[in-house]
């Protein structure tokens, strides 16, 4: 038996996206203004969670009762994740690749975080947002399909990486947190149907080299951190027939390419204009 | 030997049938010994032998992705020049392949491979690709399209087999380990765009233009954006992707705001996935990638910083309303799997105005509806409905902070 009704639920396959809420952080009330109005059988779905559930409660509650815990946890782990302590927790988690990792191929493996589209539960479920692409996907496994994506909220990704700005991944090379590798030989020199854009830039791999060096995230701390041009780092794939590109797509990547230099120009302006 | 081969197995036993019925025929004697031959050689010709080479090749778990390559193809040499310098134990592997009853037990693996990514082979994929073998785009907003298998490179031994979608232009790793062992040359570089090529009613086409608003946007029933979407798609180039694209690009929020481009972690990675509004648009940039005429291209510089602030997704929260009768099939899919919670699934984040604290009804004492999408978003999800609604029971009534312009969609992070 587990020791805890969270523990229990964290231990439950198909649970593993979600992290630990700290006992305190469900005490106290504050933290869960609201709640009371989107779980029914709130009070007791909460004395579950906290393990205060009266033995003598009718089994036949105790069965919505479960669902209703699991909801209200959900609800609660939202709002956790986007605390500090929250954060920390999950950046745990990323680093363990908890989440899954990118399935473009141009992303080498890059670690994932849970995101939802809606904060407002039952509508979608959970999708992972890779912080490289910066695009979002769905999970693998249906299992993890199936979450709800309120349980994660619209901010958790892009909160994580406004706190953390050192642990935005770089745009290219390898991902941070040692992906597996996934070629046949494990030779990386597959050069021909791919094209990139520019190879790996030097301020990109300094900028690399730099976060490995930090142990520990801190917060702030990223003012050194200069993206306005990262997008250029971007390998992209290009569409070959018998090594031609194909006349279309190639002027839609051409059209996108200049949409990025455009905000790459912009953005290095901002960026001149603040060193003055 | 192999030339042979050419006449299947099925013609020479109605060879043999023929020839009960006309064997005064002079030319029955050649048939008869023809056969006669066949069976000597062939093991695979006899009726007893039920599986070839390449139906069990094809059969084997992790090889859904190939389909059968005709012996016709294989034995013609003209299209095998070269693979003898790449296959070791070239003669064992043909025999092996081609079912011919080898010398001696080689377990060598022929390279049926690179024969796969002709022409030849599109149609046998065509059926797949229909049938959704290959499976769907893991990107979400490409909702659902259906990927082809790729290689990275034509040389064997180098990478796994890829999957290419059409919608994103993008490759993604299989989802299963299983194909982690296919080698990508088997597909080769070329084979998924020529498949596109080929079919261009599947090929999404390279722009992409938001259902429209109403006309009026006070009246929500107006279906001015759903007319649209059911018109037929026509790309005005004819040698373009004839299929309507699926164009959303995700924007980030943070509590309901969109994240600043200034922002250090603001999105930089958009253009990957944008499509301009009109085909027009594509001819703004020349073929070394510049913009041709920067002062008057619809995008200058004074439009920046206004959409900056535009909201990409929210297109149309009008004609979203008047999608609730549109005979959109996946729409009543969507609808079945709210189960009876009367909501319009919405694809944005909401509003700042629609946080969860603003919900005042409570959630049914049943079980809760668990999310599951067929596909990850269905043409209902074009249309964003601010207002929802719990059977009529706890209807919020949102007060609209923008009005959402037809401009307002995407192409905002110019």
């Amino acid at each position: 038996m587990f020791s805890s009704w969270i523990s229990w639920f964290l231990s439950s396959k198909g649970n593993e996206y979600f992290c630990e809420v700290d006992e305190d952080f469900i005490l106290d009330r504050f933290n869960l203004t609201g709640l009371n109005n989107e779980v029914a059988n709130y009070s007791q779905a909460l004395d579950l969670i906290t393990d205060n559930l009266d033995d003598d409660i009718q089994d036949s509650l105790r069965g919505s009762l479960d669902v209703q815990a699991r909801l209200l946890y959900g609800l609660i782990h939202a709002r956790w994740i986007v605390t500090a302590r929250g954060l920390a927790k999950m950046i745990e988690k990323y680093k363990r690749a908890d989440f899954g990792r990118c399935p473009r191929v141009l992303c080498n493996s890059q670690a994932l975080l849970p995101v939802g589209l809606t904060d407002i539960p039952y509508e979608k479920s959970v999708k992972l947002y890779c912080g490289r692409c910066e695009d979002l996907y769905s999970p693998k496994s249906s299992r993890h399909g199936s979450i709800d994506g309120a349980y994660f909220g619209t901010t958790f990704p892009h909160l994580l990486f406004l706190v953390y700005p050192n642990l935005i991944p770089p745009k290219n090379g390898p991902a941070d947190f040692g992906g597996p590798p996934n070629s046949l030989g494990g030779a990386g020199g597959v050069g021909s149907g791919v094209g990139g854009v520019g190879g790996a830039g030097d301020a990109g791999r300094i900028r690399r080299n730099r976060i490995r060096e930090e142990p520990e995230p801190s917060e702030g701390g990223g003012d050194q951190i200069v993206t306005s041009n990262v997008a250029l780092k971007a390998d992209r794939y290009r569409p070959k027939i018998y090594g031609f590109q194909v006349h279309e797509i190639a002027k839609l990547q051409r059209w996108q390419e200049a949409v990025r230099d455009r905000q790459v120009s912009r953005l290095e302006a901002l960026e001149e204009a603040k060193k003055m | 030997m192999l030339s042979q081969r050419s006449v299947p197995p099925e013609m020479h036993q109605q060879a043999i049938n023929d020839e009960e019925h006309i064997s005064a025929v002079e030319e029955a004697d050649e048939i008869m010994e023809e056969p006669e031959e066949q069976e000597d050689g062939y093991t695979s010709s006899t009726p007893t032998s039920t599986l070839t080479w390449i139906s069990w090749f094809c059969s084997l778990p992790g090889h859904e992705y190939f389909c059968e390559v005709t012996e016709e193809f294989i034995e013609d040499d003209f299209n095998l020049t070269g693979l003898n310098n790449m296959v070791p134990f070239w003669k064992e592997a043909m025999e092996m392949v081609l079912d011919v009853e080898p010398d001696e037990d080689n377990s060598k693996i022929p390279d049926v491979s690179i024969v796969e990514s002709s022409a030849e082979m599109l149609y046998g994929l065509l059926e797949k690709y229909d049938g959704g073998v290959f499976g769907i785009c893991p990107r979400v907003y490409c909702m659902g399209t259906s990927v082809v298998p790729c290689g990275r490179s034509d040389i064997p031994g180098l990478d796994t087999v890829k999957l290419f979608c059409p919608n994103c232009n993008d490759l993604y790793v299989p989802p299963s380990s299983r194909f982690q062992g296919v080698d990508g040359a088997f597909f080769g570089t070329t084979f998924s765009h020529l498949f596109f090529q080929t079919y261009r009613e599947l090929a999404p086409a390279p722009f992409w233009r938001p259902p429209q608003i109403g006309e009026a946007p006070s009246s929500p029933r107006s279906s001015q954006g759903s007319n649209q979407r059911n018109s037929p798609f026509v790309n005005p180039n004819p040698n373009g992707g004839q299929k309507r694209a699926a164009g959303y690009v995700y924007v980030p929020r943070i509590y309901g705001f969109k994240v600043s481009e200034r922002a250090k972690s603001g999105p930089r990675m958009q253009w990957l996935r944008l499509r301009p509004e009109d085909p027009e648009d594509l001819d703004a940039v020349d073929w070394r990638g510049r913009w041709i005429d920067d002062e008057d291209d619809g995008y200058d510089d004074e439009d920046l910083e206004e959409d900056v602030d535009r909201p990409m997704e929210d297109f149309d929260p009008d004609a979203m309303d008047g999608d609730d009768d549109d005979d959109e099939e996946e729409e009543e899919e969507e609808a079945a799997s709210t189960q009876g919670l009367g909501q319009q699934h919405s694809l944005m984040s909401p509003s700042p105005t629609v946080s969860s604290t603003t919900r005042t009804s409570p959630t049914s004492v049943g079980v809760p509806y668990t999310p599951q999408e067929k596909s990850p978003m269905s043409p209902s999800a074009y249309a964003v409905s601010p207002v929802y609604s719990n059977n009529d029971a706890g209807r919020v009534h949102v007060v609209r902070q923008w009005v959402p312009r037809p401009e307002a969609w995407a192409g905002a992070i110019h």
